[in-house]
């Protein structure tokens, strides 16, 4: 599946996780889904880590729905999360797959552990809780 | 009776639970569903009592997190 995001919104996602740094940040993306399954990242949502550590994240329920509320208001729908992983590398961990648990959901990790050079991955998680299937998505970050 | 369920206005049935709902929608993994009904959380324990009523809002919350 094909996936963009633009530039501005994937800085704002960055600047967010450097400023959270050494723990890891969090948020929604919200967007729109065509017809042949690509879709647009259209908005971007940076919320608070309720773990507030360097080794989970847990996004507030109620944080999630002021969230989707606005989402709905702006005509977008949910279409994932994103996090950041402050040392380690942009792929899903083992905890990040046991807890994907929406198959439809597009999963956005950047990686700050090479502070100069972040890598932002999108994944496709699906299958039994204990034995995930993980594909990765074409993301394509956009001028505008 | 008509409700939004996650943004879409659907007809459904009088009457309707929330776990009736849960299962005509074919949610995944329920169990990590948290349920919101005109901006308020249900308790999981009445899902199968809370009825929903004609203009509800009803949207389904997948739990968000992980770990390095």
């Amino acid at each position: 599946m094909r996936i963009t995001i633009r530039q501005s919104d994937f800085e704002k996602i960055l600047a967010y996780a450097l400023s959270e740094r050494p723990n890891e940040a969090c948020g929604l993306i919200a967007g729109r889904e065509a017809e042949d399954g690509s879709r647009s990242i259209e908005k971007v949502y940076l919320l608070t880590n309720t773990d507030h550590t360097n080794e989970h994240f847990s996004i507030d329920p109620k944080a999630q729905l002021a969230a989707v509320k606005d989402m709905r208001a702006e005509g977008l729908s949910p279409l994932g999360n994103w996090h950041s992983h402050p040392e380690t590398p942009s792929r899903p961990s083992e905890e990040d797959k046991r807890l994907a648990n929406d198959s439809k959901a597009t999963y956005l990790i950047l990686s700050l552990e090479k502070a100069d050079a972040p890598v932002l991955n999108a994944f496709h998680i699906e299958g039994e809780q204990d034995n995930r299937t993980v594909r990765k998505e074409e993301l394509i970050i956009t001028e505008e | 009776m008509k409700i939004t369920v996650a943004g879409a206005k659907k007809e459904v049935a009088d009457g309707l639970t929330v776990a009736e709902l849960i299962e005509q929608e074919n949610i995944e993994t329920p169990q990590y569903v948290t349920v919101s009904v005109n901006e308020e959380f249900i308790d999981a324990g009445s899902f199968d009592t809370h009825q929903l009523s004609e203009g509800d809002e009803v949207e389904f919350l997948y739990f968000m997190g992980g770990g390095r």
